[in-house]
């Protein structure tokens, strides 16, 4: 009986699997000059709504009744919600491009490329009642925002944090360390992300340990601080670590006591905790973490812009966004949000750190690499994203 | 009087031009055929074959690393550089090819006992009710057969339970070897059932005339049944070779290994589409030359 029901758990978890990274928000209203898709008023809804979400950020109840967000809107405003789940953010950028949407919430990796190109819109945040009770950490930040402009309203955030089975592993680590220099004690029983993105942890590892690299930002890696990275990674490899490419495969790792340590979301941990056979614990390194901090944005070519901005305000309000965080497992952007997601899930915002900024500080959150760095100083190069990708098929690979 | 004039001589006017399509294509038969071929020829022409044009020339276009857009015309080879300058690409090809003819021989050795009993030695019940034990793993999903898999290969889990009075542990979830076992389980129907058909079809009095000659069972099967067998095991071959070799979902799942599917996902995941097409061109290639040797082997002769 246990296993049946362990069984629809983790087809429950293989729908919702889904990755993250994007953001927050926000800023004074726009200058006097109209940006393409600027709007100065809401007016009535269009009728229609075609969004890309990551799967479980627009649920009707079919799942839960309890977790309903869109049924309720569609009722109030007229505007039928049609969404189409994007399978990682490279997917979200060329679903946008396609020009068949309205907008969507976007990670970190996928919200700058879109702001670059222009596939989205700023949003003239004064026209929504609800940004103003967002936390003041999750707006103006550099994956919604562009030349002091918001480019959307922020949905969650979260961080990847550490795992271990408290039978295994006895002492509490506060650092990266059983994953990487102190892995022998664990050798075949470490988890990883299976992603050219995992680079980034590495380098956060680097940052505290090897100091000498001068490692600015993980996820803008010159040659040498690249290469320090992947032998790191390496030598993880080769001490046996298994990588999970979803959700559901790393729960049933650590649910058989297979795998004892390693990084994770908060998700995995919250959907082991239902496990009688094993317990888990999940701390944020004192490194700090790799994370992701989810963005609603408007393209610039949106045919329902009303609806659009109705739904970013929708989407902010108390009672729709603690429903969606809970759902999903992650940090409300609003203390309203909050006090709505204790009625769901007593002490769901202390659990995803959600008023504690010190907490994110430490989480940089997923971003795209560039050749350029990111920043201004053309002198320096740094590995692209195809050097990332090309780099981890190698690593997992050989 | 008028009235009623007009529509009936649209009627007839209809009437007439609907005769003289009829009698047209009645005069030219060709065109019949050409014009009711036209639906799905053009399906299977741009729908299908245009799409994997389209994903040809993706493989020998540029594209803008920050953003990911592919640059269509843009013409460069530089994907194919790619791929021919870091040997972990041929290392993961020749992996997945050789995962993919092991399934296959492992699958012929265990569909031909099975599928002889069932064609040959059962009895008609008896042979309904493999029939059923053989297809019925098809109605299930593919990735519960994998989870179920990994609940038995997994350090703790069912075979490492079973082997553990011997001083055995569980293969755990890293090891190439899965990947063969699971695949070889997932498409074994596909080799069953050709070779079933394939031998259903020989007749008995081929075998009796075998026997009648002196051959015993062995030799029958070497001289006799085995000849008439090869288009069935190049049929089957087909299915269990060209799955494997395709496949991405169980590598990942049960062998945390890297196939050529998994290339190509994680490139197109991650944007670099051009990497993913030119890697997806090997297979096709490999399939290509695979299908031309089964088709000398009279395989398509018994599908």
């Amino acid at each position: 009986m246990k296993r049946v029901k362990g069984f629809a758990l983790m087809a429950g978890l293989a729908l919702l699997v889904a990755a993250c990274g994007g953001s927050s928000t926000s800023s004074e209203p726009a200058s006097s000059e109209k940006p393409a898709g600027w709007l100065e008023s809401v007016g009535a809804g269009e009728g229609a709504l075609n969004l890309i979400i990551w799967e479980g950020y627009a649920e009707r109840g079919a799942v839960d009744p309890a977790y309903d967000w869109v049924t309720g809107f569609e009722a109030e405003t007229g505007c039928k919600v049609n969404t189409t789940s994007m399978t990682d953010s490279a997917n979200g950028v060329q679903l946008l491009q396609s020009g068949e949407y309205d907008g969507g919430s976007f990670s970190g990796d996928a919200s700058v490329r879109l702001m670059k190109a222009g596939d989205v819109a700023p949003v003239n945040v004064g026209l929504l009642a609800n940004y103003a009770n967002v936390f003041s950490g999750l707006k103006d930040k550099a994956h919604n925002s562009m030349d002091g402009m918001p480019y959307g309203v922020p949905h969650g955030r979260g961080a990847n944090v550490l795992m271990w089975n408290t039978a295994a592993v006895t002492t509490a680590p506060t650092s990266w360390d059983p994953v990487w220099e102190g892995g022998a004690a664990y050798k075949g029983k470490i988890s990883v992300y299976d992603s050219s993105i995992y680079i980034a942890d590495a380098a956060i590892h680097l940052m505290a340990t090897k100091p000498e690299l001068g490692i600015k930002d993980p996820y803008q890696l010159n040659d040498e601080q690249f290469a320090a990275a992947i032998a790191l990674l390496e030598a993880q490899r080769d001490n046996g670590a298994v990588y999970w490419g979803t959700a559901a495969d790393q729960i049933t790792s650590f649910a058989s006591g297979d795998l004892v340590v390693g990084t994770t979301w908060q998700y995995q941990a919250n959907m082991l905790a239902a496990e009688p056979a094993i317990k888990v614990d999940t701390t944020l390194p004192a490194e700090g973490s790799t994370g992701w901090s989810d963005t609603w944005m408007m393209a610039t070519k949106a045919a329902h812009p009303n609806c659009m901005y109705l739904w970013m305000d929708h989407m902010m309000s108390a009672e729709a966004n603690a429903q969606a965080t809970v759902w999903f497992g992650e940090a409300p952007t609003s203390e309203a949000a909050c006090a709505a997601a204790e009625a769901l899930s007593p002490g769901h915002c202390e659990q995803f750190h959600a008023t504690d900024e010190a907490y994110f500080d430490n989480v940089w959150y997923w971003s795209t690499p560039q050749a350029d760095c990111a920043d201004d100083d053309a002198a320096t190069m740094c590995k692209d994203q195809d050097a990332w990708v090309e780099a981890w098929t190698t690593l997992r690979g050989n | 009087m008028s009235i009623p004039e007009g529509p009936r001589a649209n009627l007839s006017q209809q009437r007439s031009l609907t005769r003289r399509v009829t009698s047209w294509f009645n005069a030219h038969p060709r065109a019949t055929l050409r014009s009711l071929l036209a639906g799905p020829l053009g399906w299977i022409g741009l729908v299908y074959l245009g799409s994997l044009l389209i994903l040809l020339l993706h493989a020998f276009w540029a594209k803008d690393s920050f953003t990911g857009k592919v640059e269509p015309f843009n013409w460069t080879l530089d994907a194919f550089i790619q791929i021919a300058s870091n040997p972990v690409y041929s290392t993961i090809a020749l992996r997945t090819i050789g995962i993919a003819l092991l399934v296959t021989i492992t699958d012929v050795l265990l569909a031909l006992p099975i599928a002889y009993y069932m064609a040959r030695i059962a009895s008609p019940r008896k042979r309904g009710l493999l029939m059923v034990a053989v297809t019925m793993p098809l109605w299930a999903s593919y990735l519960v057969k994998v989870y179920a898999w990994r609940t038995i290969l997994q350090g703790n889990g069912f075979l490492g339970w079973a082997l553990s009075p011997l001083g055995i542990e569980g293969p755990g979830l890293s090891e190439i070897s899965n990947a063969w076992i699971v695949l070889s389980y997932l498409w074994l129907p596909y080799m069953i059932l050709p070779i079933y058909a394939g031998l259903e079809r020989i007749p008995n009095s081929l075998l009796e005339a075998s026997a009648d000659l002196g051959g015993r069972a062995g030799m029958t099967f070497r001289r006799v049944i085995f000849p008439q067998l090869i288009p069935a095991l190049a049929a089957g071959s087909i299915f269990t070779f060209s799955l494997s070799l395709g496949d991405y979902i169980v590598p990942d799942l049960v062998a945390d290994a890297k196939f050529i599917g998994n290339v190509i996902y994680d490139n197109s995941a991650l944007g670099n589409f051009p990497v993913a097409a030119a890697f997806s061109i090997l297979p096709v290639v490999v399939m290509i030359g695979y299908l031309l040797v089964t088709r000398r082997l009279g395989a398509f002769d018994s599908l």
